[in-house]
């Protein structure tokens, strides 16, 4: 019967725990962890190039790879970007977290917390689409300048090197557009949060002593939002590092990360390679996450 | 703390600087502004350009949308995978949650990052992980394999959904209904289950539209499936289909609002 | 005292411990059937988790608890006659108050309509007719308090465990509340295990009293025994001010050097040479502090022979200014010898 199970079940705490936690820890270390470990594997064999299969042999050839120039171009562009958005986004975040933190009433706050939410929960393939229609070369940010006379603006932006390219949908000024847009409620969220842990009394104590709110701000707020925007720039930084779609879709030639690790796996099936390039981001990854728990990121999420 | 409230607005206090006001007013709209153009063009006259303004409105293209197969087939394989991935991560996470709230034991904050890592770590990770792992066990790309990957990722939305519930209705319930006679089975059934309806719910539809919508571990994992994001992906990469994708990007958007904001309300606080 | 009955608890050196910490550490106790008991003693002292171990929330991890006669180490709380009042209520927050106090009958299947029957009913005897229909956010503390007292009674245990329920609520609730509780308890005739740190409490309600101290019991006894007859100076300390006077000062006083005690009430406050009568002792000192509380006041004095003596007078004729102006002044103790107290403990008690 029920009841007798339900017996043995409480008089063997651990027997109960097992079969809860039994199910999702075999499978996250089976399935997660296990092809995580492959991928490592993976990275130290190596594609033999005249029978395009892959040889399970302990190399580090993929690693020396890995240094090429062309290789090293491709993290550089990538770990730029990313750096670039983390920063811009950061600037565009803040000012609606710390309204959102301090001056909102509970209802807007409310309200303005589902309008950042909505957007992170959508989907984010329609929110680049949504992009290349904006970015177009007839679409509406060309009309816009045009239409206020700064078409030249637009041209000469276009024409820089390295960041421009034949239209805004396809450059690196768009891609940078469009990076930003995406991840930026991953940054204003926890912002908010850091901002709202800051006790009103110190703010009073600031004005108290005798500092203006531009000081209060800068001293004060500033320092104490900081671990917010470290834990925001996880995400931007993380998610720029590994994203292809939107450089597939915007891009020109040059590979970020995600682009090579697709093509080098795709079209000549070298897994080995790909898992090396993979390792890459991973790496910076937990150097990020160690270098953001020691400013305090952790606490902010 | 009482002594200490927290920064929010004092009515009494200042208000923001119109500046401040028109900064995060921006904020807002570069999030938001985006959205609209989407539902703009879905109605757009002119096959082939994005050119703004749009020559005319029209609602011939959403005939033409109902009317693809592909469309279709990519719907209801998307669908498929989204149900069976949420059930899953239902089903895994709630455990989890559970077995986390109710016990202490080694390791225990080791779960909480295990479960986060898939969504932590950038997506390129998981998918060639999981395409290296499976190519390595022979086992052929399928739908399958694609809810593998996605049940994965998906586990944690409801995990932290459900253990923030379990925290809140507090342990004190699960001991009054056993004192009051029910066993496991029956406290779980009339006190534990409604409880935390909600939150598997919000769980649940969060679960889903992550699900719904993910490309990225997709592509890795599919065979020649195509899930309707990996659809509006190649029309991103390959345009052929302008005023169809049009369309679908607007239905998306509008379908997957409704959800988001039903589970916000779900898990608000009383 | 004979009896034919076994008790309705029985701890037999009864161990629990969590890791290194022991939170009862060899209890054994008799509470008889039709009993109002209660557990006293500070947080941490093993009282909350004795009840706790009663109720089958934790199991010994060593010794035997047996309920009328039976073992029920291995019986999980769902198949022990015995609820529970808990210290927040836990009042289910999805179900009416109706349902909540009928879940124990729904569990057991009773059929619809008795239920609701035997929910008024127990509406009625907690004094809060009507309101079954009503959700546990919308009462207030003390409703929800006889809420949860109504949920656990109806199911007609033959013990009834409360585990500081009255905490919660302010002063003069929780007065009423226990004389309330005491009234049930006798119309119910069943017993009653009552968990608190309040001694005040303790001695209002109980038939008999376990004083709790770092998981052991120092003293069980009924609330006079426990409060004029303290064996230890813990209990001493605990229950009641303590006064306690040891070594050179108690020499002086009684003509031993051993640790005794005298409670607050117990002492004269007399002019200075004042005749010690026979069968008392008499101690010289200081006022130091006055305390005024209104129906009483309060003296620290300072002895001449070393240490300090608390007394408490009724201001019966005093107005406070009259009392205050006693500061400074030298006065005279005088008590009956019959009613100082000789400790076993050495420890000085804690107040």
């Amino acid at each position: 019967m029920l009841r007798r199970i339900s017996t043995a079940l409480y008089l063997r705490s651990w027997l109960l725990l097992l079969i809860l936690l039994g199910p999702p820890l075999i499978w996250m270390t089976v399935i997660y962890l296990g092809s995580l470990f492959t991928l490592l594997i993976n990275s130290f064999f190596h594609l033999d190039e005249f029978t395009g299969q892959v040889v399970r042999g302990f190399t580090l050839q993929n690693y020396f790879d890995l240094f090429a120039p062309a290789n090293l171009d491709i993290f550089g562009r990538t770990a730029g970007m990313a750096a670039a958005v983390t920063l811009a986004d950061t600037l565009i975040a803040f000012p609606l977290a710390y309204y959102m933190a301090r001056f909102a009433s509970q209802r807007v706050k409310s309200t303005l917390y589902l309008l950042v939410m909505i957007p992170l929960w959508s989907s984010y393939l329609v929110r680049v689409y949504a992009w290349r229609l904006i970015l177009a070369k007839e679409g509406i940010l060309s009309w816009l300048f045009e239409h206020l006379g700064l078409g030249f603006v637009l041209d000469g932006l276009l024409s820089l090197p390295a960041i421009g390219g034949p239209s805004l949908a396809i450059s690196a000024i768009g891609m940078f557009l469009v990076f930003c847009y995406v991840w930026l409620p991953y940054m204003i969220l926890p912002i908010q949060t850091a901002l709202e842990r800051v006790p009103r009394s110190l703010l009073e104590a600031s004005a108290d002593l005798g500092a203006r709110p531009g000081y209060t701000f800068r001293r004060v707020i500033l320092p104490l939002a900081f671990p917010g925007v470290v834990a925001g720039s996880i995400f931007t930084f993380s998610l720029t590092l590994g994203d292809f779609i939107i450089p597939a879709s915007m891009g020109n030639s040059s590979y970020f990360i995600g682009q090579a690790v697709i093509s080098i796996q795709g079209t000549s099936g070298n897994i080995p390679l790909a898992a090396a390039f993979t390792v890459g981001p991973i790496v910076i990854m937990i150097v990020y996450l160690l270098l953001a728990k020691r400013l305090g990121a952790f606490d902010a999420l | 703390m009482r002594s200490n409230p927290p920064l929010a607005r004092d009515p009494a206090q200042e208000q923001a600087s119109p500046l401040l006001k028109l900064a995060a007013l921006a904020g807002l709209l570069f999030l938001h502004l985006p959205i609209l153009i989407i539902f703009l063009y879905a109605f757009n006259t002119e096959e082939t350009s994005f050119t703004f303004p749009p020559p005319g409105l029209t609602t011939r293209w959403l005939g033409e949308a109902f009317g693809r197969s592909d469309l279709w087939d990519a719907l209801g394989l998307s669908l498929r995978v989204a149900f069976l991935a949420t059930a899953l991560a239902l089903i895994l996470g709630s455990l989890a949650a559970a077995a986390v709230y109710r016990s202490t034991f080694f390791g225990r904050d080791a779960i909480s990052f295990l479960l986060v890592l898939p969504l932590a770590l950038p997506g390129i990770v998981t998918g060639i992980a999981l395409r290296s792992a499976i190519g390595m066990l022979h086992i052929p790309f399928s739908f399958f394999t694609i809810i593998l990957g996605h049940a994965t990722f998906c586990v944690v939305v409801v995990y932290n959904n459900v253990l923030a519930r379990f925290r809140r209705m507090g342990g004190s319930l699960i001991e009054a209904s056993m004192d009051l006679g029910a066993d496991g089975f029956q406290t779980f059934r009339h006190i534990i289950l409604p409880n935390i309806a909600t939150a598997l719910l919000a769980g649940g539809i969060l679960a889903f539209a992550l699900s719904f919508d993910e490309v990225i571990v997709t592509t890795f994992t599919a065979g020649q499936q195509e899930t309707l994001p990996i659809w509006i992906f190649s029309q991103l990469t390959r345009p052929r289909e302008r005023p169809v994708t049009n369309v679908v990007a607007m239905l998306v958007m509008a379908i997957t609002f409704v959800p988001i904001l039903i589970a916000h309300r779900l898990t608000q606080e009383k | 005292m004979p009896n034919a009955n076994p008790p309705a608890i029985r701890f037999v050196d009864v161990k629990r411990f969590f890791g290194d910490v022991h939170a009862v550490d060899g209890v054994s106790l008799d509470i008889q059937d039709g009993e109002f008991f209660t557990m006293l003693g500070p947080s941490g002292s093993g009282k909350t988790t004795c009840l706790r171990l009663i109720a089958g929330f934790e199991r010994p991890n060593a010794g035997q608890i047996l309920l009328h006669g039976q073992d029920v180490s291995n019986l999980p709380p769902y198949e022990r006659d015995v609820n529970t009042v808990f210290q927040d209520y836990a009042l289910f927050p999805h179900m009416t108050v109706g349902d909540n106090i009928a879940y124990g009958l729904m569990i057991r299947k009773v059929a619809a309509e008795e239920r609701r029957q035997r929910v008024e009913a127990m509406l009625e005897m907690v004094r809060l007719p009507g309101i079954a229909n009503r959700k546990p956010s919308q009462l207030s503390g003390g409703q929800r308090q006889r809420v949860a007292l109504a949920r656990a009674l109806i199911n007609q245990p033959r013990v009834l465990l409360l585990d500081e329920p009255l905490g919660a609520l302010d002063l003069k609730l929780r007065q009423q509340m226990q004389i309330e509780l005491k009234t049930i308890q006798k119309r119910v005739g069943i017993t009653f295990i009552f968990v608190t740190h309040d001694q005040e409490e303790a001695l209002t309600m109980s038939d008999r009293i376990a004083v709790f101290n770092q998981g052991k019991i120092e003293q069980i006894g009924t609330p006079a025994e426990v409060y004029e007859h303290p064996a230890t100076a813990f209990v001493a300390g605990f229950v009641g001010v303590s006064n306690l006077i040891q070594g050179e000062a108690a020499r002086k006083i009684t003509g031993s050097e051993a640790v005794f005690s005298i409670r607050p009430e117990k002492i004269h406050l007399a002019e200075p040479e004042t005749p010690v009568p026979a069968n008392s002792f008499g101690a010289d000192g200081r006022i130091r502090e006055v305390i005024y509380l209104g129906i009483n006041t309060r003296y620290v004095v300072e002895l001449d022979g070393g240490g300090e003596l608390m007394v408490i007078q009724q201001n019966l004729n005093a107005t406070s200014m009259d009392v205050l102006a006693a500061r400074g002044q030298r006065v005279r103790l005088v008590w009956d010898c019959s009613h100082i107290r000789a400790l076993g403990s050495a420890e000085a008690g804690k107040n």
